[in-house]
């Protein structure tokens, strides 16, 4: 059975993908379908969704257009979560494999690091951290990947210490290669499909912790965010429900996307282990 | 003792671990944008060189910086977490008047999702394959996939906007003027939006755990020799199954205690319920560094806290588990 085949027998993770699909498609259509600012007042404040041609979700406190809001806020979601993950995995993947390869003292050392990273609380030191580096998309990107790369060491450290004394591992090192080339070469990318598989979980935590920081108002100022148009909107949630609701609504579908993905790919690469779950 | 040597390997880490938070907090503070002693004078109004200078030696940041850190690390040890002016308290009292109201909020949601998610997740355990069994790990993947500050504001909006039912801010009724039986009544239906919107994430975390380790204790010779037995399939389920698949969950529910502390800071926000997350907002709109370390000192040292408490009952659940390893 073809990859695609795979992935597409488990239901969930078809409509998982499509719903990313789309998300996707408002991020890469907004400049074109709103291309004013979403800052900008283009009508009177409070203005309820459905009521007027143009402004198909209403307007916020402001008299901004809160369709325009969400289509751009696609974009820094999506963002925020592909970069930070891809940070996390550049700092979680490379002490994962040292750790698990080399073991000894070494392994010591990077696990108790770990640990201690571990325990802290997470959303509590993002949030620390971005108010100290000041809140922009930068801050935002390295708080969430300082705070996330944990698991991604512990995972890859235990596939790492499984595959280092595998035959072909062996033999590698017979041949003469050096530890480097036997990590990135040889052990690195059969360890690929559980790395894939977290990594389409963390972008979905990461796009709820950005979404959570800008709530509380760590959001990059300059740019429109999911979690900043529910911050804003606290206040008046007894006027105007809609504010928060519509863009709560696509949090929860983007990162119930992502979840429903990263099964289907759990369950399209490793297949024996997926079905009788 | 086992267990007492145990406990004091734990404080001892535990306090190498807070040891090293301090430090952490140390050097954020010297990354802080601003001159602490500027930030200090512009609260006073005033500006001249000479009472920033004053300012600057009052609180050692003329010193070089190992004096500084020393004062600093030395001054926790004493329990002094420095001053917030804004507030006008020592963070240390600030964060002792808050700490009840957090401890209310996060013991409830703990208990209320790891009673329901073992309900649950036994329950779609028992029903694996049947649509009954989906619905209930749908569910689960939906609040698990849910904004928890957004279920917060959504509920308000229901619970206490739309119908009326319960109190959407606040820890007690003001100016009610409720005591003894009552007053702890009126605190409870102020609790109950908070615990359940905090509690629905981590249900949904202990629902998907619970049925995973049943599905795997199932599986065990000591199932299939109670079922030879002949033993009803009802008893089998809760006496060999889930006693057994309950001690992940205690592992678990260790490691979740720091996305409590997070889940607490949002639904504290939301409710404006007096705890520790909802001064760490207060901290943040109003850029106090002081208060915002102290808080997030607190908050790691209330995970630790717990862990070592997890980590007792494991021990004590698991007679197999050696201390000490």
């Amino acid at each position: 059975m073809s990859f695609f085949a795979r992935f597409a027998q488990n239901r969930g993770a078809l409509a998982g993908l499509i719903i990313l699909l789309v998300i996707i498609a408002m991020a890469i259509l907004a400049p074109l379908l709103f291309p004013e600012s979403p800052w900008r007042m283009v009508q009177r404040p409070f203005l309820p969704p459905f009521s007027q041609d143009g402004f198909p979700l209403g307007t916020d406190t402001m008299g901004r257009n809160v369709a325009a809001g969400l289509m751009h806020g696609a974009w820094v979601s999506l963002l925020i979560g592909l970069v930070s993950t891809s940070v996390a995995l550049l700092i979680g993947v490379p002490l994962g494999a040292i750790a698990g390869y080399y073991g000894g003292l070494i392994d010591d050392i990077l696990m108790r690091f770990t640990e201690f990273f571990q325990t802290i609380p997470n959303f509590a030191l993002a949030i620390v951290l971005v108010a100290i580096m000041q809140p922009s998309v930068t801050s935002i990107v390295l708080a969430i990947a300082l705070v996330s790369w944990p698991p991604v060491a512990r995972l890859v450290r235990a596939e790492f210490m499984s595959l280092r004394n595998r035959e072909y591992v062996e033999a590698a090192r017979l041949v003469g290669q050096t530890n480097r080339t036997i990590i990135l070469r040889q052990i690195l990318p059969n360890t690929l499909s559980p790395i894939i598989v977290l990594a389409s979980l963390m972008v979905a935590t990461a796009i709820l912790l950005e979404s959570s920081l800008s709530f509380l108002g760590l959001g990059d100022p300059n740019v429109m965010s999911w979690g900043y148009m529910i911050g804003a909107a606290r206040t008046v949630i007894r006027q105007a429900w809609w504010l928060s609701f519509f863009p709560g609504v696509a949090i929860l579908l983007t990162v119930l996307a992502l979840n429903l993905v990263g099964e289907g790919l759990d369950d399209a690469l490793n297949p024996k282990l997926s079905r009788e779950r | 003792m086992l267990y007492a040597r145990l406990i004091v390997m734990r404080l001892c880490k535990a306090v190498i671990v807070l040891f090293l938070i301090v430090i952490f907090n140390f050097f954020l503070i010297q990354m802080a944008p601003g001159d602490p002693a500027a930030i200090l004078a512009g609260e006073a109004g005033a500006t001249d060189q000479e009472f920033l200078d004053q300012l600057r030696e009052r609180f050692g940041l003329d010193q070089p910086l190992y004096v500084q850190l020393w004062r600093y690390v030395s001054g926790i040890a004493m329990l002094d977490f420095g001053y917030s002016y804004r507030l006008g308290a020592p963070v240390f009292d600030l964060i002792m008047a808050r700490l009840p109201a957090t401890l209310l909020l996060t013991g409830t949601a703990f208990v209320l999702s790891l009673v329901l998610g073992i309900v649950a997740g036994s329950m779609a355990a028992a029903r694996v394959k049947k649509p009954s069994g989906s619905l209930i790990m749908a569910l689960a993947l939906l609040f698990y996939a849910t904004p928890l500050f957004w279920v917060a504001l959504m509920s308000v909006v229901v619970f206490s906007v739309y119908l009326g039912w319960l109190p959407a801010y606040g820890l007690y009724t003001v100016g009610a003027g409720h005591t003894g039986f009552a007053l702890v009544l009126d605190v409870a239906r102020h609790l109950i939006l908070p615990a359940t919107t905090l509690a629905l994430f981590f249900m949904a975390i202990y629902t998907r755990m619970t049925r995973t380790s049943m599905l795997d204790a199932a599986q065990q010779d000591y199932v299939k020799t109670a079922r030879a037995k002949g033993l009803k399939p009802g008893i089998i389920q809760r006496r060999h199954i889930l006693r057994n698949a309950l001690l992940p969950i205690i592992t678990l529910a260790g490691l979740q205690a720091g996305q409590m502390v997070g889940g607490a800071i949002l639904t504290e926000t939301v409710f404006a319920w007096p705890g520790i997350g909802r001064l760490m907002f207060e901290a943040l709109q109003q850029r106090d560094y002081n208060l915002l370390l102290g808080i997030f000192f607190f908050s790691a040292a209330l995970v630790i806290v717990f862990n070592i408490i997890t980590d007792l009952v494991y021990r004590l659940a698991d007679p197999r588990i050696k201390g000490g390893s």
